[in-house]
């Protein structure tokens, strides 16, 4: 496994408003990488830059160690999955399909054999005739997949391509574009804004906020370990405060002192103003006066699988976010209690990068 | 439902008094012969020398402005459709100001161009170059056709460009094919409404029109649609006149006809 996409400073502008200041990514042979952000984070437009349809301003784009920045779209060996999926409303299922293969003069005998490979990739055998306008959603975006690739791209760029469908059809595509990775053993290159997405499927997840990126790492380093309060803040659920280191591995929190796993060696001496991230679920209950801190239950909602809970701490400063297996009545005092290791300390903002988005939470 | 239709009265009414009964009124006409009793004579005299012959001009220039309409038009609503927002208004503008003008006007002012001491000739002879025959030439009815029908070939073909999805576009490209590929299996085959569209509306006016014709061909080239006017202003034989429009009516309804098959989308766009 080598590299086979780099990015390097890019810098790109529309107007007056700057919509990637600066992005670095490296994306390594057959990885499964999401770009995951809110709208207008920059993501589409980084997408766009490696498919060749928008030019940057500043920066380059490397491929498998050549720069293709400026080789047009039609040249570069990647196929985009566009976020309407863009079939062509003129031709069937089959044509959309060959449209690739036509353009190379590729002998009909095997433009038919791939077009029947690719359809039963999908799931969707004997559909070539079949006009785009009797396609569900979900059928269409498969029909999709398949026109790319029979392509044989060596990375497929997906545009939130699971946008349009409903839930249950969403969570059966993640699947499938799963297996489908898997069987055609390429890199595919994902965007959503949707986190839960982007942790079921990658390998990779690369967090943008404001033409930056924010983090990169595996699913679970992006969920347990977020460098900064946006990253934790939009991966999930949190409880994000204000903390000072006070001693090693020891943040004080609105008067509370916390035993944590961190201190200098991870970069927060004593004494240093941090960011503190504690996951609703990692808050255990005790009995009143038995954890490390109290409150009072003020609201309670079950959600399926569990409850979630707001609880007031006793000088009221603080309303923490609780999620819990066991049921708990309003106006309950509880004690709670978080380990150590699930006690998250982050630097507090300093670069323009990190405080631009300070004020979007 | 019942109360709703009666909304339409004042179209209903419009159609009765403008269309239905002159078409009655002309079918009436052209089956009757001078003396009062039923003739085929009005209807077949189309097939006379003189008029297969000028049915033939005036289909030869309506098919050569239609072509030229065609060839101006497309580039320049793919032109209007990449432009900004705001210029895209002015273009559309630029386009339809000529219209705000008099038809008659508009053709009159090149009759001042073309004409032996007109502004053309004028400026040929100030280089030294021979003096050009350019009014009541073919050239010059086929110039006037474009000039006053290139709108209505734009406008149609630029609503139905300006509506196909750029990401389609972008396929295209992504999917590896050339610009040239784009254009002719991608953009043609969905801009195909508003060409469609676009040819009935320039094909059809230029095809019967008498005006351009008159003014610009010198009444020394006659096409159809000065024949059936003289028919009705100088030879006061309405019969006639009404006869040669009933077969000319066959032939637009046939040609609308031809153009629905090469429109996918049912002819929604005809006229």
């Amino acid at each position: 496994m080598g590299e086979l996409i780099r990015l390097e400073g890019i810098v790109k502008s529309f107007d007056d408003t700057v919509v990637l200041k600066g992005i670095d990514l490296s994306v390594e042979e057959n990885e499964f990488v999401t770009l995951l952000g809110p709208s207008g984070c920059g993501k589409t437009t980084t997408l766009r830059i490696i498919g060749g349809f928008v030019r940057p301003d500043e920066g380059r784009v490397f491929f498998d160690g050549k720069d293709i920045t400026d080789m047009p779209a039609n040249q570069r060996p990647v196929n985009t999955v566009f976020q309407n999926y863009a079939l062509f409303p003129h031709m069937n299922v089959g044509e959309n399909i060959a449209f690739s293969m036509r353009v190379k003069n590729k002998p009909e005998a095997y433009i038919k054999d791939k077009i029947k490979y690719a359809l039963k990739l999908v799931n969707l055998d004997g559909f070539e005739s079949r006009r785009i306008d009797q396609l569900s959603g979900g059928q269409q975006q498969r029909i999709a997949m398949a026109r790319a690739i029979v392509n044989e791209p060596r990375v497929l760029l997906l545009d939130e391509p699971l946008g349009a469908l409903d839930l249950k059809l969403r969570q059966e595509m993640q699947y499938e574009l799963v297996r489908l990775k898997k069987e055609l053993g390429i890199t595919f290159l994902y965007i959503t804004h949707d986190q839960e997405e982007a942790l079921t499927m990658s390998d990779k997840v690369v967090v943008m906020n404001e033409g930056y990126i924010q983090q990169e790492g595996s699913p679970e380093e992006i969920y347990d370990e977020p460098v900064n309060a946006f990253v934790a803040d939009f991966i999930g659920d949190s409880n994000i405060l204000s903390g000072l280191m006070v001693d090693e591995k020891l943040v004080r929190i609105n008067d509370i002192d916390y035993p944590c796993i961190d201190g200098s060696e991870q970069g927060f001496p004593p004494r240093t103003p941090v960011d503190v991230v504690i996951r609703p679920e990692d808050i255990e209950i005790k009995p009143y006066g038995k954890g490390l801190f109290n409150g009072t239950i003020i609201s309670k909602l079950f959600i399926g699988v569990h409850y979630e809970m707001l609880v007031q701490s006793e000088d009221g400063e603080i309303e923490w976010l609780l999620q819990n297996y066991d049921q708990h009545d309003v106006g309950e005092k509880i004690g709670m209690y978080v380990r150590p290791e699930n006690i998250q300390i982050m630097q507090k903002p300093k670069s323009e990068a990190e405080s631009a988005i300070e004020l979007d939470i | 439902m019942i109360a709703k239709k009666r909304y339409a009265a004042p179209f209903i009414f419009w159609i009765i008094a403008g269309t239905v009964i002159p078409l009655i009124s002309i079918a009436y006409y052209g089956f009757t012969s001078r003396s009062g009793g039923f003739t085929l004579a009005n209807v077949a005299a189309m097939f006379r020398h003189d008029h297969m012959q000028a049915l033939g001009l005036s289909l030869l220039l309506a098919f050569i402005s239609t072509l030229i309409c065609l060839i101006i038009a497309f580039p320049m609503a793919m032109v209007l459709r990449e432009s900004k927002y705001g210029k895209q208004g002015f273009l559309i503008f630029v386009i339809i100001l000529p219209m705000w003008m008099n038809f008659l006007l508009r053709t009159m002012a090149w009759q001042v161009l073309l004409e032996r001491q007109g502004v053309i000739n004028g400026l040929l002879g100030l280089f030294g170059l021979p003096h050009q025959e350019l009014m009541n030439t073919p050239g010059a009815i086929i110039l006037g056709m474009v000039y006053d029908f290139l709108p209505f070939m734009i406008l149609p073909i630029y609503n139905t460009v300006s509506k196909i999805d750029s990401h389609l576009i972008e396929a295209s490209y992504d999917l590896g094919a050339t610009k040239f590929r784009t254009y002719t299996k991608v953009i043609l085959p969905l801009s195909v409404p508003g060409i469609v569209s676009g040819i009935t509306m320039v094909f059809i006016p230029a095809l019967t029109t008498f005006v351009i014709s008159n003014m610009l061909g010198g009444g020394k080239i006659n096409l159809i649609g000065n024949i059936i006017e003289q028919e009705f202003t100088v030879n006061s034989n309405w019969y006639l006149g009404s006869g040669l429009s009933l077969v000319m009516m066959v032939f637009i309804i046939l040609s609308m006809l031809l153009l629905r098959k090469f429109d996918k989308t049912g002819g929604e766009n005809l006229i």
